[in-house]
């Protein structure tokens, strides 16, 4: 079945991952900058990895004849210190105008802090000056539905953004709501342990208004399954959803979404 | 939409793995030595909600394991999550 992977980090995976989603129907990738499971010592050390996201990462998707787009930011895991994260902050403008970046994330929160949230906001002014789109990362476990409020707060600080050029990502059955009543896309990450499993991500399609819901496997250094997505897909087909529901979900709506992207562009 | 019965069909033997599963990590901990932590009283203290006669039982668990407090922290003093609010 053809499908979006609209949040994976490939610069952690392996070339074999490649082929595999091609295989399993991919047809494109969208990785948002983040945490790449150990701290960046330097900003130099995220201007290699934005060269990475814009340069390398393309042509090693292409191979296998995927395109690949990001989006790029200073991941709130490495944004406590807010004049480290200003001067990477800084980089971004470099970077911005190549041709697969999509627009500004994964911004948002860690642990919920107070610089966390100044240097999210900070991103989405950033967004807001260049009219981009925005993909938010909500914390993990425990921190997820404070993080989620205090994001939802913080966005309608800016009253004049659209909604529907921002999508929060790992949403589940306690932050999902919210995030759609407020007007928002949400992304719903497929995880063997912690955030969704692939039927509870059907349960939520099942009981949300599906339009701007997207799956995504997030898949990084960390436990995580590349192929989250298509498995997810046959999952809906053994729940009874049918071939135009499954490839609604799996490719439509992410690329529905995505199009918004000015660099998002399907062969 | 699947009847109960094609659901049942489909999920009834993960879902009883993962009932067993559960059942025996608290089999677990009580045997060996030391002292549980706020994580497993959060756990023991979220498993009446799977019996709530109410739908929404994932959000209730998910809500009972969540950070109930609303301000920002001054500052981060780790990077990870443990699944469980502190006490």
């Amino acid at each position: 079945m053809r499908y979006i992977e609209p949040h994976a980090h490939m610069v952690s995976r392996t070339t074999d991952d490649y082929q595999k989603l091609a295989l399993a129907g991919c047809e494109a990738i969208c990785e948002p900058a983040f945490w790449a499971g150990f701290d960046r010592s330097s900003p130099q050390g995220f201007h290699d990895y934005y060269r990475q996201l814009t340069e390398y990462e393309p042509k090693r998707a292409a191979k296998f004849g995927i395109p690949h787009f990001c989006w790029l930011c200073i991941n709130p895991k490495e944004a406590e210190d807010p004049v480290f994260a200003r001067e990477v902050m800084a980089l971004l403008p470099e970077f911005l105008d190549k041709p697969t970046v999509l627009g500004i994330g994964e911004i948002g929160l860690n642990k919920n802090t107070r610089n966390e949230l100044a240097i999210f906001c900070e991103h989405v002014q950033l967004a807001a000056d260049r009219d981009l789109p925005i993909l938010i990362h909500t914390p993990h476990l425990e921190d997820k539905l404070k993080g989620t409020r205090l994001i939802l707060d913080a966005l309608a600080d800016f009253p004049t953004l659209d909604r529907g050029k921002i999508v929060i990502d790992h949403v589940e059955e306690h932050t999902v709501a919210q995030v759609l009543d407020a007007g928002y896309w949400a992304g719903m990450t497929l995880y063997p342990e912690s955030k969704c499993t692939p039927d509870r991500a059907i349960d939520i399609l099942e009981t949300h208004e599906r339009e701007r819901l997207w799956l995504n496997s997030a898949c990084d250094w960390g436990v995580s399954d590349p192929l989250a997505v298509v498995k997810c897909g046959l999952a809906m087909k053994r729940r009874g959803h049918d071939a135009a529901a499954v490839d609604g979900v799996l490719f439509g709506n992410p690329r529905r979404f995505l199009e918004q992207c000015p660099n998002f562009k399907l062969p | 939409m699947p009847t109960k019965r094609e659901l049942l069909d489909l999920h009834f033997m993960d879902a009883r793995c993962k009932l067993i599963d559960l059942a025996a990590f608290l089999d677990r901990i009580e045997r060996h030595p030391g002292e549980a932590d706020f994580r497993f009283d959060a756990l023991v203290k979220a498993l009446p909600l799977l019996l709530s006669e109410n739908p929404g039982r994932a959000r209730a668990v998910l809500e009972a394991l969540s950070d109930p407090s609303t301000d920002p922290i001054p500052a981060a003093t780790i990077q990870g999550a443990f699944g469980a609010p502190r006490a």
